[in-house]
């Protein structure tokens, strides 16, 4: 059994309204920085997880983003799988 | 008589407020049913009630809907029993995907809490068959993520099934984009499953059930279910 770092990245889809994003964008124009054209807000989930190989903890990982992690409605998500080295 | 249950997630907040509406002010039977029970067979309704169960924690209701209650609640519907979903009640049929769509922010980023006109565009539902068509009710919103949200295509379907229940609109009826407290597509403020039995809507019925309040229109809904169970 290895030991993997996962980070998970949930973003709104594209089309899908980030009223946050829309007032940190605005927010960041306010103090000045004027070349912020837009920004959108999404989150960073890190998992230490076991497993035989990168693969079977891809196929994992994904079935959790399916079934909680990610609303497929409204979000996507991208899987990053490190080897832990810190474990 | 009909019987009413009303889940209580960790974090479910209106859950009294709901057992007050039915057992007190209205009279009926009603029980709590703690969301790891999975027998739901005493109960003729199921009302799953607002707050923010699982402190909200990664989206609104995405946990509670793995709640080994649930399983019950989706055969439970699926057996054609009315079930109302109530603010995190809605969002937690949303997110189990008993009801079609998403819960986005409040395009204000504020919680909102205030009364809201609701135009009823479907009065052929177990909670709005006492409801005359046309009539405007008036219901308080009390929430920071009731910004409903469904792809354009799906939003025609609900549209044209008649799934669309509620709608927020100003005193006259109208639908106007100030009388729209989270930014929700179509101003939607409550929907419901393709036979009709299931509703989520974000407005707060329990809480508008005693003038004292400020208002009564809130025991249509469960008028209207009361004597749908009755006479079914």
């Amino acid at each position: 059994m290895n030991k993997y770092f996962v980070k998970i990245e949930v973003k709104l889809k594209p089309l899908v309204l980030d009223p946050q994003g829309k007032a940190v964008s605005s927010a960041l124009n306010n103090l000045g920085y004027n070349k912020v054209k837009n920004s959108r807000i999404g989150k960073l989930i890190e998992l230490n997880i076991e497993g035989d190989s990168e693969e079977e903890v891809k196929e994992s990982v994904t079935e959790m983003c399916n079934k909680l992690l990610a609303n497929t409605v409204i979000e996507n998500y991208s899987i990053h799988i490190t080897e832990d080295v810190n474990a | 008589m009909p019987k009413f249950g009303v889940i209580v997630f960790p974090g479910s907040n209106c859950d009294y407020d709901c057992y007050n509406a039915l057992k007190n002010i209205l009279s009926y039977e009603c029980e709590y049913v703690w969301h790891e029970e999975q027998d739901l067979s005493d109960f003729d309704c199921v009302v799953i009630p607002g707050g923010f169960s699982y402190g909200d924690y990664l989206r609104t209701g995405s946990i509670a809907r793995f709640s080994p209650v649930m399983e019950s609640v989706k055969s439970f519907a699926e057996d054609g029993k009315p079930v109302i979903g109530i603010c995190n009640g809605f969002q937690i049929l949303v997110e189990s995907g008993i009801l079609p769509g998403a819960f986005l922010k409040n395009n204000s980023l504020k919680f909102v809490c205030k009364w809201t006109n609701l135009s009823v565009e479907n009065t052929d539902t177990p909670f709005t068959c006492s409801i005359k068509p046309g009539e405007i009710i008036k219901i308080p919103v009390a929430h920071g993520e009731g910004n409903f949200y469904i792809e354009d295509h799906s939003l025609d379907d609900l549209i044209s099934s008649s799934q669309v229940v509620f709608r927020y609109c100003d005193e006259n009826g109208t639908p106007a984009v100030s009388s729209n407290p989270n930014g929700s597509v179509h101003n939607i403020a409550g929907i419901c499953n393709p036979s009709g039995n299931v509703i989520g809507m974000m407005p707060h019925p329990e809480r508008s059930c005693e003038d004292i309040i400020g208002g009564t229109d809130g025991k249509l809904i469960f008028e209207s279910v009361f004597s749908w169970i009755e006479s079914n």
